[in-house]
C-alpha cells in the first residue's frame, strides 16, 4: 500500500497521463479506475489507478482552473467508459471524443445553471436533484421496443433501471440507469474523521461491509504508517471470509430461485441465515459491522475458537451436500451453462474483477497478488479460476471460493490462541497525504483513494467498488441470450447497486 | 430427485415467533440505551462519541434516539458506564418519538393515539393475509438481504399469511428501505399512488428513519418520512429479520406495541 506517485507534466497533463497509462497497460498491468476531483472553476484532477503485483499505483493529471474539457480516454481505453461518464456527472469535466456521454450517477443539465457535487472541492452542495430529461431515450433497430425493469423492481431488489431493448425474444441491447440510488456518499466522507469514515465505508456497499471497511482502513494505515497486530489481522480475515461465504450463498440462492428450484433456494437461504447468525454471534452485527477500525479491530470474536470451528464444520458439511446435489441437477445446469457468456478477451482488456473476471480466465485476486492482513501469514489456497465465462463458470468459481473461505476461516481462528490478544489495535493517526487501500470483496477488488488533510480529516475519498467496474460489462453478456435468461445473468453477476452509484 | 430428501434433512427449522418467543430474537443485541436513567448531571458527553448525533444530554438527562443510532457500539465501548446493549428484536415503534429512549412521558399518549388510528384503519382489512411491496429508496443493500431473509425457512413469513408482491396494486404494506434518495422520490411517489388504500407504510432501517450516517447529503432526504407518511418505524443498520417481522406484525395489528 504505497503512497501514490503523482506525475503531472505542465504541458498536456492528460496526454502524459494517457501515455503513462498506455505504457503500464502494455506491460501487463491492469487499469483499475479513473477518478475525478475538484471544480473546473478552481482546478480539477484526474487520477487513474493501475493494479499490478504488489501494489496499486495512482497516476494523476492536474487540469488548471477554467479548463472544462479534456481529451477522452475511452476511445483508446474502453474500460474508462463509465468512469468518464461519472466524472462528467460529479466533477463537470467534458471528455472530448467520448462515444456516449449519457448520465450515469447524477443526470444534470449541461449548462451554467447546473450545481454539481465537485468531490474533493471545499464545501458541501445544498441539494441536487437528478435532471431526468438529460437521460437519453433514443432506440434504434426495426421492430425493437424497450422493456423497462425498474427502478422499482419486481421482488426484493435494489433499485436500478434496466432498459431491455428487444425485438421480442433476443436482447440485442441493454441499457443500465443506476442513478436513482445515488446518495452522494463520496462527498459525505469529506470533513469526517477516519474513525467516522470507516463507519460510512461499511455502508457504501452494505453486503460487503467488511471489505469496504478493510480497504478504507488500509488506506488510513498506509498514511499512518501503522502495522496492524497479528491477532487483528486474523480476525479481519475471519470476517472477510465469512462475508464471502454469505455473499456466494446469496448468489446460489438467487440462481436456484431463478430456476424455480424451491427446495434448493430454501436450503441456501438457510445456510446463508446460519452464516449471518455466526457473524452476529462473533461480532454483534450480522454483517460484521463495527469490527474493523483503522489500526486493527474493536474486539475479539465473542465465541470461543472451538465453538466457531464446530459451527464452521456443520455449515460446510451442509453446504457441500447441497452443492453436490445442485451440480447433479441437470435441469438447473442447463439454464446456467452457456448463459451470459463474458468473452475472456473482453474480461482481460476490461480488467474484470472478482468471480466475474475469474470465471472468464482472469487470475487477479488481491488476496494473492497484493496480500494484506492475515493473508500474508496464512497459506491461501490457489485462486479459483474457470475459463468458460458463462454463468456456470462464475458459479463454479464461487463454489470453489466458499470451500477456500472455510479453509481460511479455520486457519485464522486456529491462529488466534497463539497470538497476543491483549492489543487488538494500534493508534492509526494518518499524516496528511494520499493513499490507496484495497481489499478483495466477494464481488471483487475494492479500492479506496483517500486524501487526508493536516487536521487528520478526510478531504477526498473515492471508493471504487467491484460492482461499478463489473456492471459496465453486464450489457455485453446477452449474446444469444433471451429474456428468460435475464434473471440468471443478473444473479450470476451478484453485484450491489449501492456500490455502483453510491 | 435428491431435493425432496434434502428438503427434509433438518426437520422443522422455522421459528415459533410470534406465538412463542424465539431465543435468537430475544438474545439479539438490537439496540443501545443509556444506563443512567434520569439525572446524568456532571457527565460530559463528548460530541464525537456518536457519529450520527443520536445521543442528547437534555437538561441533565441522557437520551438516545434509536432512530438515528447505527449500532456502531462506539458509545458502549468508550463509556460502558453510561451506555449498554439491549437484547431483544422487538424494536419497531408506531411513533417516531417513541424511538427515543428513555421515552418522554408525553410520547406515551401520542403513541396510543396513533395505535388506535392505525388499528381502526387496518382492523377489518388485514386480519388474515397481507401483501407487501418492498421499495428501495436508497439503501446500502443490506436491508434487502434482511427483508429477503423473511422468506427463508427460518422466518418463513408465508406461514403467517404475509407475502411479498411484485405489484403495488396488490399491496397492503409498503416496506421502504433506504435513506430517501432524490432520484427515488418520484418512483416512490408513483408507487405509493398506485397502492390501494388502506395502506401501511414501514420505514425499515435507521437510514429510512432518519438518514443515518448517509444524511445530510446533497442527494438524499433525511429519511423517507420526508417523502411519505410513515406508520411504523424500525431502527437498525440494518434491522434484523426479527425486527422487520415485528414491524410487519405491528403494522397489521397482530401484536401489541412495545414500550407502551
Amino acid at each position: 500500500m504505497s503512497r501514490s506517485a503523482v506525475r503531472s507534466p505542465a504541458q498536456d497533463p492528460v496526454g502524459a497521463l494517457h501515455h503513462a497509462l498506455h505504457m503500464r497497460l502494455a506491460s501487463g498491468q491492469r487499469f483499475a479506475a479513473l477518478l475525478g476531483r475538484g471544480d473546473p472553476d478552481a482546478g480539477t484532477s484526474l487520477t487513474a489507478l493501475v493494479a499490478h503485483d504488489g501494489d496499486v499505483t495512482a497516476l494523476s493529471a492536474t487540469l488548471p482552473a477554467g479548463v472544462t474539457h479534456y481529451p477522452a480516454l475511452t476511445p483508446q481505453l474502453p474500460a474508462a467508459f463509465w468512469y468518464e461518464r461519472a466524472i462528467h456527472d460529479l466533477v463537470g469535466l467534458l471528455p472530448d471524443g467520448h462515444p456516449r456521454l449519457d448520465p450515469l450517477v447524477l443526470p444534470h443539465r449541461d449548462d451554467a445553471s447546473r450545481l454539481l457535487p465537485h468531490p474533493g472541492a471545499p464545501g458541501q452542495p445544498d441539494r441536487i436533484e437528478p435532471y431526468e430529461r438529460a437521460l437519453s431515450v433514443h432506440l434504434h433497430g426495426t421492430g425493437v421496443f424497450t422493456i423497462p425493469h425498474g427502478p422499482v423492481r419486481s421482488g426484493v431488489f435494489e433499485s436500478v433501471e434496466y432498459l431491455v431493448e428487444t425485438p421480442g425474444e433476443d436482447i440485442p441491447h441493454l441499457r443500465i440507469r443506476p442513478h436513482a440510488k445515488h446518495r452522494g456518499v463520496q462527498k459525505r466522507f469529506e470533513g469526517m474523521t477516519v474513525d467516522d469514515g470507516v463507519l460510512l465505508a461499511e455502508r457504501v456497499e452494505g453486503i460487503a461491509s467488511v471489505a469496504h471497511a478493510l480497504a478504507f482502513a488500509h488506506a488510513v494505515e498506509t498514511l499512518a504508517v501503522a502495522r496492524v497486530p497479528v491477532a487483528a489481522a486474523m480476525i479481519r480475515v475471519l470476517h472477510a471470509e465469512l462475508e464471502r461465504i454469505a455473499n456466494h450463498l446469496d448468489v446460489l440462492g438467487k440462481l436456484t430461485d431463478a430456476a424455480g428450484l424451491a427446495v434448493a433456494t430454501a436450503r441456501f437461504g438457510l445456510h446463508k441465515e446460519h452464516t449471518l447468525r455466526l457473524v452476529g454471534a462473533l461480532s454483534g452485527s450480522r454483517f460484521g459491522r463495527g469490527v474493523v477500525v483503522p489500526g486493527g479491530v474493536t474486539a475479539l470474536p465473542r465465541l470461543p475458537a472451538d465453538e466457531v470451528t464446530a459451527e464452521l464444520d456443520r455449515l460446510q458439511h451442509a453446504i457441500n451436500g447441497d452443492v453436490r446435489a445442485l451440480l447433479d441437477t441437470s435441469s438447473f445446469l442447463d439454464r446456467v451453462r452457456t448463459a451470459g457468456p463474458l468473452d475472456p478477451e473482453l474480461a482481460r482488456t476490461h480488467g474484470a474483477l472478482g468471480p466475474i473476471g475469474r470465471g472468464s480466465g482472469c487470475t487477479d485476486d488481491c488476496r494473492a497478488s497484493r496480500p494484506y492482513d492475515g493473508y500474508q501469514q496464512l497459506a491461501p489456497p490457489p485462486v479459483a479460476v474457470r475459463s468458460a465465462g458463462d454463468a456456470q463458470a462464475r458459479m463454479q468459481v464461487r463454489i470453489d471460493e466458499i470451500e477456500a473461505a472455510f479453509y481460511l476461516t479455520r486457519q485464522a481462528i486456529g491462529r488466534l490462541p497463539d497470538c497476543d490478544t491483549d492489543q487488538l489495535s494500534v493508534v492509526a493517526q494518518p499524516g496528511a497525504g494520499q493513499a490507496v487501500g484495497w481489499a478483495e470483496a466477494p464481488q471483487g477488488e475494492v479500492l479506496y483513494l483517500l486524501d487526508v488533510d493536516d487536521a487528520a480529516r478526510i478531504s477526498y475519498c473515492a471508493p471504487r467498488s467491484a460492482s461499478f467496474h463489473n456492471l459496465m460489462l453486464f450489457p455485453s453478456i446477452f449474446v444469444g441470450d433471451i429474456l428468460t435468461d435475464f434473471p440468471f445473468n443478473e444473479a450470476s453477476f451478484g453485484l450491489s447497486i449501492a456500490g455502483v452509484v453510491m | 430427485m435428491p431435493w425432496v430428501l434434502r428438503g427434509l434433512r433438518n426437520g422443522v427449522v422455522t421459528t415459533g415467533y410470534p406465538r412463542r418467543s424465539d431465543p435468537y430474537a430475544e438474545a439479539f443485541p438490537a439496540s443501545v440505551r443509556p444506563l443512567v436513567v434520569g439525572s446524568a448531571n456532571g457527565v460530559p458527553v463528548d460530541d464525537t462519541l456518536c457519529p450520527t448525533g443520536a445521543i442528547h444530554n437534555r437538561a441533565g438527562a441522557l437520551q438516545l434516539d434509536a432512530g438515528q443510532c447505527i449500532l456502531c457500539g462506539r458509545c458502549v465501548r468508550e463509556r460502558p458506564d453510561l451506555f449498554g446493549w439491549v437484547s431483544g428484536s422487538q424494536t419497531a415503534r408506531l411513533h417516531r418519538q417513541a424511538l427515543v429512549v428513555p421515552q418522554l412521558p408525553e410520547t406515551d399518549e401520542a403513541v396510543e393515539l396513533v395505535r388506535r388510528q392505525l388499528a381502526a384503519r387496518v382492523r377489518r382489512m388485514f386480519r388474515r393475509s397481507v401483501h407487501i411491496r418492498h421499495v428501495d429508496a436508497g439503501s446500502d443493500g443490506s436491508e434487502e438481504w434482511e427483508a429477503l431473509a423473511l422468506l427463508n425457512p427460518v422466518y418463513d413469513v408465508h406461514r403467517l399469511g404475509i407475502f411479498f408482491t411484485a405489484s403495488p396494486r396488490h399491496a397492503d404494506v409498503l416496506l421502504i428501505t433506504g435513506v430517501g434518495s432524490h432520484g427515488m422520490a418520484e418512483p416512490l411517489r408513483r408507487t405509493v399512488e398506485a397502492t390501494p388504500r388502506p395502506l401501511v407504510v414501514i420505514a425499515a432501517g435507521t437510514d429510512a428513519v432518519s438518514g443515518g450516517l448517509v444524511a445530510p447529503s446533497y442527494a438524499v432526504a433525511e429519511g423517507i418520512g420526508e417523502l411519505v407518511d410513515v406508520d411504523v418505524w424500525v431502527p437498525g443498520s440494518p434491522p434484523s429479520p426479527f425486527s422487520l417481522l415485528h414491524a410487519l406484525l405491528l403494522a397489521v395489528g397482530r401484536i401489541p406495541p412495545e414500550g407502551r
